[in-house]
């Protein structure tokens, strides 16, 4: 079993990878590349699920741990290892991809080799930034997740694909710049690019305090633009109306949030602490203005788009409020966001792909000719809007409490209007879509329910929302072993470094 | 003395001439109904024993030849294999692109080789004098191959512009030289280099040296004197600036890195700052002007026009690698080569697309390329990740180091500019790959403008496409092997080989790291 501990990290990097390469090879007949995919990730899934059922909750730090020298000049070490943080991150891209195969397995009907390469190719990137721990390495796989996402936009978009592509992959390349250039200078003063040396090293290493501000400040940017943090988010509503689902629904947010902890607060405790009131309010900015906007669209896609920008806006809050309670809330949301994002872009494909069109008011009166569509929806709508007993609750009511608590009364009054109004535009979709009179639209095509492998993901997945609504603990636990917001970190860091001493 | 001496030292150069020679002899008694394609593989053939005959050096003892006028060190053997590997390349690439009844097929194959000679003699050169000679012997057979479709018009137009510029550089090198002369007494690169921090006419060195910056800065395509590029790229035959974006300046680099870091190191406070405004200049117009550009061959020339800016960043560095970081040559050395292998892949997939007469030259004839030939669709996209600079591919680390060396050298502003200017250079790169990867059902252009439908990718060319994409994924994924040769040619390159005895160095202290 030790030897599976050893190498199933990067076990995890090379299965999409090899299936990448099998998908490639393999003919495009009889489904093949669709087979193939769902194969590999639900395997690379079963792989996932080895880390929690391994995972040793009383130890700090990271486990799982690869550390071997791949470059020597300038040394960029092969790192990999995962802590309470990134496991369930890790496990939930793993649960999302076979869904993305699943949401893809019709509507994708031509080019079935190359969509699924390359979305292949997406996972084995994803995995590798919420894996990696020496920044190189980290930053490889952070541009390396553009490309196959600008690709399939481009190839599989709706109507202007090439153009939201150029827009999605300069919207993210461009902050990237900065980033590297900070990650070089971080090289150039310290001699490392390795996660935990450099951690103690700008704690205790009497860095110049001006540049480590800016050097702070070139990661935060690069991360904002992704996640995205309010003014920054121009990219959201292009990218999502052209995506292909399984990609909107695997890529949403989770990098850019995962960066701020692990390598914006992680790194810079002290620099993030200097920026967080700006950050917190551009979040309740973010909110607020995600919802309004979201209460506007005529598109389902734009709705979901800046619906995402709320909601991720309230994750965001949740991490610079810099609290104990709110980073287990952020966390949390995370992974709930994830299933239930999933879950709602699934159906979105399917109402899609069947009617062609993503006008919301062409639509009404679907829950009488499709039940099981509407109640999935459903659920999941209100997984979205935080129903008490469904994991969104969960996650909002300890962001917010977090806020309340930590931050200011008032950002969280303001922070809690827009939960609210969350729960006014997904209501009213639900029923512009599946309720009211029914539109010349649903009447025109014969009704055809959810097909067997879509009930196949959607029945485990509303029952995991129920789980995460119900039993948090199971997450929660280890997600606060590895999750300190900064004078927590501090301190053990400290006394870690001593130790060693 | 071993007779062979001389000779060993040489030993790429006199192979590659003699395969020169081999190659018009039989063109010119061949008779004429006989096909002069074979005439390809005996020159690529050639180049391939004169790659070994460069490893083979490796084994000599550091030192120079021909009475001290060349070198063979780690550093002329790493360019010596590059500039022979980017020949052998296009030599694969010119026998399948090239049309069977040309008359000159030979005449071809034997300019290739000679340019060849040209390069590898230029980088091997420690004596000013064989300098300007091994930079004419690359330079007349480049302007002749890119002119070499004379029956169209730009052909002549292009080879005519090279040669009046470039004409005009070697003249400003070559009065440059004349000046350094006069001012030391000697064209011996090691003696100037003892010499220039004790002369007296301190004006003539320094103008010698500008002289010699504008002249070298001609040939690797750095802005301001970048402005014959694009024309020239787009009237030459495509192989042919497969070869000539990459190998002459491949040695140009070299012969650059030679006179700035070996010849005149005291003078460091002066070319560095020069060289910097030469970098950001170089990156910013170009690919200001690519962003415009309809013609992927003109967009390709002033991306080749930036990235020579991104080369220059390196020399804003040290010339020795700290422990951390690489060190200015080695860095610039490492991005030729990455450069080196995407722009042949690159341009490679261009022959193949738009055929030796360029019936498809702008970038919208490439829409749904990727759907018309699958292959060379993924290859342009993967060359033009590469050269945006993704992660495992050569570009990447290319332009890693280049900018690891210039933070390294306290040019903080100089690698976000830099930096930043990739970004930019993502639109333009990413506008092609997009307009490649574009469904061509969406108007119907794309079936009327294919004119012999999905191009056909023949032995020679799959092997220098294999060739090039392995070549652009090793640099990415391990590049430590080629980053080291790069590092030891840079110790060879600081440190005078044993043979030149020179007295204590009273440089300044700028030249103490």
């Amino acid at each position: 079993m030790t030897e599976i501990n050893n190498s199933i990290l990067t076990l995890i990097l090379l299965l999409p990878l090899a299936g990448a390469v099998l998908v490639a090879l393999a003919p495009d007949r009889f489904k093949l590349p669709n087979w193939i995919a769902l194969v590999t990730t639900l395997a690379t899934f079963g792989l996932t699920l080895h880390l929690p059922a391994h995972f040793d909750k009383t130890q700090p730090g990271f486990q799982f741990v690869i550390n071997i020298p791949w470059i020597q000049s300038p040394s960029i070490h092969y790192h990999v290892g995962v802590d309470g943080l990134s496991m369930w991150l890790v496990v939930l891209v793993g649960l999302l991809a076979p869904i993305g195969v699943v949401a893809s397995w019709r509507a994708i009907r031509e080019r079935r080799k190359l969509f699924f390469t390359l979305f292949l190719i997406q996972q084995t990137a994803m995995f590798g930034v919420f894996l990696s721990l020496d920044l190189m390495v980290y930053y490889g796989f952070w541009e390396l997740s553009l490309v196959p996402m600008a690709i399939l936009i481009a190839m599989y978009g709706r109507k202007d694909g090439p153009k939201a592509a150029l827009r999605f992959f300069l919207f993210t390349f461009i902050p990237s710049a900065p980033l590297l250039v900070a990650i070089l200078w971080l090289y150039t003063v310290t001699g490392s690019f390795d996660f935990t040396t450099l951690q103690i090293l700008i704690a205790h290493g009497n860095l110049p305090a001006g540049a480590l501000f800016w050097a702070a400040l070139a990661f935060l940017f690069a991360f904002a633009v992704k996640v995205p943090v309010f003014p920054l988010h121009g990219w959201v509503a292009d990218t999502f109306s052209e995506a292909p689902v399984a990609l909107a629904m695997i890529v949403a947010g989770k990098l850019g949030l995962y960066s701020m902890l692990r390598f914006h607060i992680g790194l810079f405790p002290e620099q993030a602490r200097a920026v967080a009131p700006l950050l917190v309010g551009l979040a309740v900015a973010g909110i607020l203005y995600g919802a309004c906007l979201a209460l506007v669209q005529r598109d389902f896609w734009r709705l979901m788009a800046f619906a995402a920008l709320s909601h991720l806006s309230l994750i965001t809050l949740g991490i610079y409020g810099l609290t104990l309670t709110g980073w287990d809330g952020a966390i949390y949301q995370i992974l709930n966001h994830g299933v239930v994002d999933g879950a709602l872009f699934l159906l979105l494909g399917v109402l899609y792909d069947r009617y062609a069109t993503s006008q919301i008011n062409s639509y009404g009166g679907l829950a009488a000719k499709l039940p099981r569509t509407a109640m999935f929806f459903v659920i999941a709508s209100l997984a979205m809007i935080g129903l008490p007993m469904l994991g969104g609750f969960v996650g909002e009511f300890l962001i917010l409490v977090g806020t309340f608590t930590g931050v200011s009364k008032g950002w969280a009054i303001a922070a809690t209007l827009g939960v609210i109004l969350s729960a006014a535009y997904m209501l009213w979709l639900v029923q512009r879509l599946f309720f009211g009179p029914e539109s010349a639209l649903a009447v025109s095509k014969p009704p055809e329910d959810l097909r067997l492998g879509q009930l196949a993901v959607l029945w485990p997945l509303s029952a995991l929302m129920l789980v995460m609504g119900l039993a948090p603990m199971l997450w929660l636990s280890t997600i606060e072993k590895g999750a300190h917001p900064p004078p927590l970190q501090v301190q053990t860091i400290s006394s870690h470094g001593e130790g060693q001493r | 003395m071993n007779p062979f001496h001389d000779i060993y030292r040489t030993l790429p150069e006199v192979v590659l001439t003699l395969t020169g020679v081999l190659v018009m002899l039989l063109d010119a008694t061949l008779p004429p109904g006989w096909a002069r394609r074979p005439l390809g593989w005996v020159a690529a053939l050639g180049t391939t024993f004169a790659l070994w005959g460069s490893l083979f050096q490796l084994s000599l003892p550091e030192g120079t030849g021909f009475s001290g006028t060349i070198e063979t060190s780690a550093f002329t053997v790493f360019f010596h294999v590059l500039i022979c590997g980017i020949v052998l390349v296009a030599l694969l690439l010119s026998l399948d692109t090239l049309p069977e009844k040309s008359h000159h097929q030979g005449e071809f194959y034997a300019l290739v080789v000679f340019g060849a000679v040209g390069m590898c003699l230029l980088t091997g050169a420690v004596e000013l004098l064989l300098v300007f000679i091994a930079l004419e012997i690359s330079s007349i057979a480049t302007y002749i191959l890119a002119g070499y479709r004379k029956h169209t018009a730009r052909g002549p137009e292009a080879a005519i512009k090279y040669f009046l510029l470039g004409s005009f550089a070697t003249a400003f090198l070559l009065y440059g030289i004349a000046m350094i002369f006069g001012a030391t007494g000697t064209t011996q690169i090691y003696e100037i280099a003892r010499l220039v921090p004790i002369a007296q006419n301190h004006a003539f060195i320094l103008a010698g040296m500008g002289l010699m910056l504008v002249g070298i800065l001609f040939k690797v395509s750095a802005a301001p004197f970048h402005v014959w590029t694009p024309d020239v790229y787009e009237g030459s035959p495509t192989p042919v600036v497969a070869l000539m974006s990459t190998a002459p300046k491949a040695a140009a680099f070299a012969l650059l890195l030679r006179v700035v870091y070996e010849m005149l190191p005291t003078l460091r406070p002066v070319w560095q700052p020069l060289l910097w405004v030469v970098a950001v200049l170089s990156m910013t117009v170009g690919n200001l002007a690519a962003l415009r550009q309809q013609n992927v061959k003109r967009m390709l020339a002033y991306s080749a026009i930036a990235h020579a800016g991104y080369l220059l960043a390196a020399f804003a560095a040290l010339g020795s690698s700290s422990d951390s970081v690489p060190g200015g040559i080695a860095a610039a050395s490492f991005y030729t080569a990455a450069y080196a292998a995407m722009n042949v892949g690159i341009f490679a997939v261009v022959t193949l697309v738009s055929g030796y007469d360029e019936k498809l030259p702008l970038i919208n004839d490439y829409r749904g390329l990727i759907y018309r030939s699958p292959l060379l669709g993924s290859l342009l996209i993967f060359f033009l990740v590469s050269l945006i600079g993704i992660p495992f591919t050569g570009g990447f680390f290319g332009k890693f180091y280049s900018f690891a060396a210039a933070v390294g050298g306290g040019a903080i502003w100089l690698a976000i500019i830099g930096l930043l200017n990739s970004g930019l250079a993502a639109a333009y790169y990413l506008r092609l790959a997009l307009v490649a990867a574009q469904r061509p059902d969406l108007d119907g252009i794309a079936k009327s403008v294919t004119p012999q439908g999905r191009p056909q990718v023949g032995v020679a060319v799959g092997a220098a496409l294999l060739f090039a994409v392995v070549a652009t994924l090793f640099l990415g994924i391990r590049p430590n092997w080629v980053l080291q040769a790069a590092e030891s040619g840079a110790h060879t390159l600081q440190a005078p080989p044993a043979e030149t005895i020179l007295p204590a160095n009273p440089a300044g202290p700028q030249s103490q790291p």
